[in-house]
């Protein structure tokens, strides 16, 4: 099974020629079929998951001439580590769902749904195995056309809206990331690298002024897709207008790219503008915390609610990623995971009452306990995910971000994050308290059928799911652990690079030079890129030490 | 008494334009001497005479002939972009009759027109001497008058025959001058030729009439590709002249320009690429960026690809800016790719409006998406190419017009265009969000595919996918065609 690989990737694409003979009057059999396509990819990629052995090394590689044309060549090159294998993982993992979750919600249009689904599905593992940087973007790109038109199509009141505006916005933010693509690829070549694989660029020496422009395009392309703050405000129209299982997916997976991006691509591609940014990047991910959070807090709209959490749960993740350790990157993972699990779960439970009441207006429930005891108790247990309780997945990813953070150089950031976690029991445990306590005394709520078997087949896996990674979160923890640690190691500021800049620089920049001695050390990342580029030459020196104590002892 | 000698002449580099222009007289006979209404039986010759003739030109592929004493060659160059032309011709009869027929103008000289302006596009890309250029232009410009206005009981079409007929007497007006002071200034009108020469003078930039040459020719260039600001012309024509001839003007003569431009600039004054790359860069950015902004505010269908066309032709500028080996090949790509997906997209438009050419605007494509499911997958495939988003053809080629101005150090003439290419999606996804997100008024009973449309569809939807997924198999050709340059 050398290419199972492959084979997962795009068994959903066999599956939409599948469809595609398939009369768009039998809905069931569309139904039926699709699900059929995702289980079955999803069995394919166990094989993956019982293959993969724990090291760091890149596992399943196939390697094939793709084009090569001009100066340029490009790969078919994909495999996995233990980072990119969860994620792989969880998009087969949800897809399932997802698309069971589309039984009575989508009636129309179902064919064209399907083929959305699964065409999106073979997007996303796209961009997670890919090694080539341009076969990456192929994917990165190709995900935005099914997401776009599930929006558009099947989505709420404002979908035309919300779908031009997550496009747009995710759009811009990659052409920016293609030319410095093109440039990173001009640069490799002057080094040598035949290329687009990745791990050859990550040997690539660059100066730092050359990281920073590169990084601050890849960074911005990534940001958009997390989304941070200030750049999240196509996800909330994104989540409110979407179908549940656009919702869903877009949650569990389509935000994971972002974070995705920046630990495979932005920070170990340019590891020093990733430190000297750290600071920056740190400030938005807590400001993402606590803004969403007080945000969500005020929502009327429960799906809203969710969507905000959901800016807010990226917000621990990036917090992690940047602390540059074992434990912040582990935590992140993690989180990543959870976020993924949690806030889909979250997701199919407003599509849940929405279905039956068609609102999601938080006033218009309450008391829904007493009369759907069983939905009662999976909104309970997925609540308590989302908040981080110990003993469910979200503690886990939530506690090593925290410490990872804390032992890194972002102490005082954490302290200020560590708010953001009791802020999301506020909002969290408010709005289950205002859905399902208190009276029933809405008249149209008191008939409410609770969860039939298939929603009920539905969150089973997620519920179990939630307790074993937060009960036993060993097994991920194993398999992901070597490749963090050889990404800590690869981004690890070591004096030794750091003093290989001045020298290549120094020749640009006359001695004495007034710009490079007014530029403060340390300069919180918040510098113009041209302040940077000038002072480039002594800034690495005095930054290293500073940035990252951790590391150094 | 001296004798004028006639040197001996190898015909074979103009064999496929001989062959079109005896073609083209031909049907013109045929068309009066032969009774009756219907002409597609002309539609269907001219087809094959098309296939023939790209037979004929693909035969010449890797040869390098030069003849008539240096003022025409064959090389990889001209047979790529003869290639281009062909393809777009082919596509516009193919588009063509059925339009013709509804439109009541089904005239036979419609299909000689074609060809002639085809032979003429020919000439432009395997001249290399000025005059050869511009008798190449002239022979297309005149047909393509004609073409514009060819719906005479229309006023728009009239008008439109009309503007380009008048914008484009003045541009010829600015190239043929140019053309002059070039010849002024080195006593020449050979591109070889010119190049020694100004490669021997110690000062080029300096030279007035040089300069004002090479100026005044990328002034009248810039009309025929419609780059800003010479654009102005371009929506009316456009909009009024019938479909399946905007299609074509949109995506062949579109591409001999280039053809034409890159010839003499990198053959003829590759010496002064220091001062045309700056103009470029300057007419580059002005174009893309009044495309597009332009063509967000449109709503009748052909303007938005109208306008869409001269943010094309910006596109294609940068790789000319950079003016190396991936930008020029990028533009070659581009363009052929250009062709396929750009009458893709106007057959579809041509299907969807009715006689008169009304039901025109962006609003009418409303629900077009799940009543006519195939054409509007098609026409999305078509929109996402224009867009670039991969895995289409178009992606391919703005990557390499993009790339090869990175390469050079445009870096900043890079951004311009993508952040452009960004603000281009708004427009193309407009359509989409109503063939897809409005609900249907209309139950399309009128839309017919006929099989020339279809083949035509089939062919530029290969066309702008294929390339995109396997890039190689027109870039290695794009990349071979530049060498020689």
């Amino acid at each position: 099974m050398s290419n199972v690989l492959s084979l997962t990737t795009f068994l959903p694409i066999l599956g939409v020629l599948l469809l595609l003979f398939i009369p768009k009057d039998s809905k069931g059999v569309l139904r039926n079929v699709t699900l059929a396509v995702t289980v079955v990819t999803f069995l394919v990629s166990l094989i993956i998951l019982t293959g993969f052995q724990s090291n760091a090394e890149f596992q399943f590689i196939e390697n094939m001439p793709w084009i090569a044309a001009g100066p340029f060549v490009m790969r078919y090159n994909i495999g996995i580590d233990g980072i990119s294998l969860w994620l792989v993982i969880l998009t087969t993992f949800i897809m399932p769902i997802a698309v069971l979750s589309t039984f009575t919600a989508v009636e129309e249009k179902v064919k064209e749904y399907m083929i959305c689904l699964l065409l999106l599905e073979t997007g996303m593992l796209g961009a997670f195995i890919s090694l080539d940087l341009f076969l990456f973007y192929i994917f990165w790109e190709v995900m935005l056309i099914p997401m776009y038109f599930m929006i558009g199509i099947w989505g709420g009141k404002n979908k035309i809206y919300a779908a031009v505006k997550f496009f747009i916005y995710t759009m811009v933010g990659s052409l920016l990331m293609l030319v410095a693509l093109i440039f990173l690829y001009f640069k490799g070549l002057e080094a040598g690298i035949t290329d687009f694989g990745l791990l050859q660029f990550f040997s690539l020496k660059l100066d730092l002024a050359t990281q920073i422009w590169l990084f601050l395009a890849f960074a911005f392309a990534f940001a958009i897709k997390v989304p941070m703050f200030p750049l999240h405000t196509w996800l909330p129209d994104a989540h409110t207008e979407a179908p549940t299982a656009g919702s869903v997916i877009l949650a569990a997976v389509l935000l994971k790219m972002g974070t995705y991006g920046y630990v495979r691509f932005a920070i170990p591609l340019f590891p020093e503008a990733a430190h000297k940014f750290a600071p920056l990047i740190a400030t938005l991910a807590v400001i993402g915390i606590i803004y969403a959070a007080l945000v969500a807090m005020v929502q009327e709209d429960v799906k809203k609610l969710v969507a905000y959490s959901s800016v807010a749960h990226l917000g621990f993740v990036m917090l992690g990623v940047f602390a540059f350790n074992v434990e912040g990157i582990t935590g992140g993972m993690l989180q990543m995971i959870n976020h993924g699990i949690s806030t889909g779960a979250l997701f199919l439970i407003v599509g849940f009452i929405y279905e039956r009441r068609h609102t999601r207006l938080i006033t218009d429930f309450g008391g829904l306990s007493k009369q759907m005891p069983i939905f009662a108790t999976i909104f309970m247990i997925v609540t308590f995910s989302s908040v981080g309780l110990p003993g469910t997945n979200g503690f886990v990813g939530e506690f090593l971000i925290l410490l990872g953070a804390f032992e890194g150089q972002l102490r005082w950031w954490t302290v200020v994050a560590t708010s953001g976690v009791i802020l999301s029991a506020v909002y969290m445990l408010w709005v289950f308290q205002r859905v399902m306590f208190g009276e029933l005394d809405n008249p149209k709520n008191q008939k409410l059928l609770d969860l039939n078997a298939r929603e009920i087949t539905i969150m089973v896996p997620l519920l179990v799911m939630i307790f074993f990674m937060g009960l036993y979160p060993k097994p991920f923890i194993d398999k992901m652990d070597p490749a963090i640690k050889k990404l800590v190691a690869q981004v690890r500021i070591s004096p030794a690079t750091a003093q290989v800049i001045p020298v290549s620089t120094q020749t640009q920049i006359p001695e004495g030079h007034p710009g490079a001695q007014q530029m403060p050390a340390g300069h919180p990342g918040g510098a113009t890129p041209a302040a940077v580029n000038q002072g480039s030459s002594p800034a690495p020196q005095q930054v290293t030490p500073a940035v990252n104590p951790h590391e150094a002892k | 008494m001296d004798m004028i000698v006639i040197p001996a002449v190898n015909m074979t580099p103009i064999l496929p334009e001989i062959f079109l222009s005896v073609l083209a007289m031909a049907l013109l006979l045929i068309n009066v001497f032969v009774p009756g209404g219907q002409k597609t039986y002309l539609a269907y010759i001219s087809f094959f005479g098309i296939v023939a003739s790209a037979v004929l030109v693909a035969a010449g592929w890797g040869s390098h002939v030069e003849s008539f004493s240096g003022s025409v060659v064959l090389d990889n160059f001209a047979t790529f972009f003869k290639m281009i032309f062909l393809v777009a011709a082919g596509l516009a009869v193919l588009i063509s009759d059925r339009y013709m027929e509804r439109e009541e103008c089904n005239h036979g000289e419609l299909y000689p027109l074609i060809l002639f302006t085809v032979v003429g596009m020919m000439l432009m890309a395997s001249g290399t001497d000025l005059m050869t250029i511009f008798l190449g232009l002239e022979v297309m410009s005149v047909s393509l008058y004609v073409l514009a206005g060819f719906n005479r009981a229309n006023k728009k079409s009239n008008e439109a025959g009309l503007k380009y007929f008048l914008l484009g007497a003045f541009s010829t007006g600015f190239l043929l001058y140019g053309m002059a002071l070039i010849y002024g200034a080195t006593g020449t009108t050979r591109l070889y030729k010119i190049a020694t020469i100004v490669g021997q003078m110690t000062l080029p930039s300096a030279n007035i009439m040089l300069v004002a040459g090479m100026l005044l020719m990328m002034t009248g260039f810039a009309f025929k590709i419609a780059a800003a600001p010479f654009h102005m012309w371009t929506p009316d024509v456009y909009e009024g002249a019938p479909t399946p001839m905007t299609a074509f003007m949109s995506a062949g003569p579109k591409a001999a320009g280039f053809a034409a431009l890159l010839r003499i600039f990198l053959l003829a004054l590759p010496t002064l690429q220091a001062e045309w790359s700056q103009v470029l860069w300057v007419l580059a950015v002005l174009t893309m960026t009044v495309g597009n902004i332009t063509a967000l505010r449109q709503d009748n269908i052909k303007r938005v690809l109208a306008y869409s066309s001269i943010a094309h032709a910006g596109y294609a500028l940068v790789g000319f800016t950079a003016g190396n080996g991936t930008g020029t090949a990028g533009i070659l790509f581009y363009m052929l790719s250009y062709a396929f997906m750009n009458i893709g997209a106007f057959a579809i438009i041509i299907l969807v409006a009715k006689k008169g050419e009304t039901n025109g605007n962006v609003s009418d494509f409303a629900g077009l998406g799940f009543k006519k499911p195939v054409l509007a997958v098609v026409m999305t495939l078509f929109l996402f190419s224009l867009a670039g988003m991969p895995p289409t053809a178009g992606f391919i080629g703005k990557f390499y017009l993009f790339s090869g101005a990175v390469q050079k150090g445009y870096i900043w003439l890079a951004v311009i265009g993508v952040l452009n290419s960004a603000a281009s999606v708004y427009y193309y996804l407009r359509i989409m969000v109503y063939m897809y997100m409005k609900d249907a008024t209309e139950e399309f009973e009128w839309v017919q595919v006929t099989a020339p449309v279809a083949l035509a569809l089939i062919i530029s939807a290969a066309g702008s996918l294929i390339p995109g997924i396997i890039p190689s198999i027109i870039l290695e050709y794009a990349q071979m065609a530049v060498k020689l340059i």
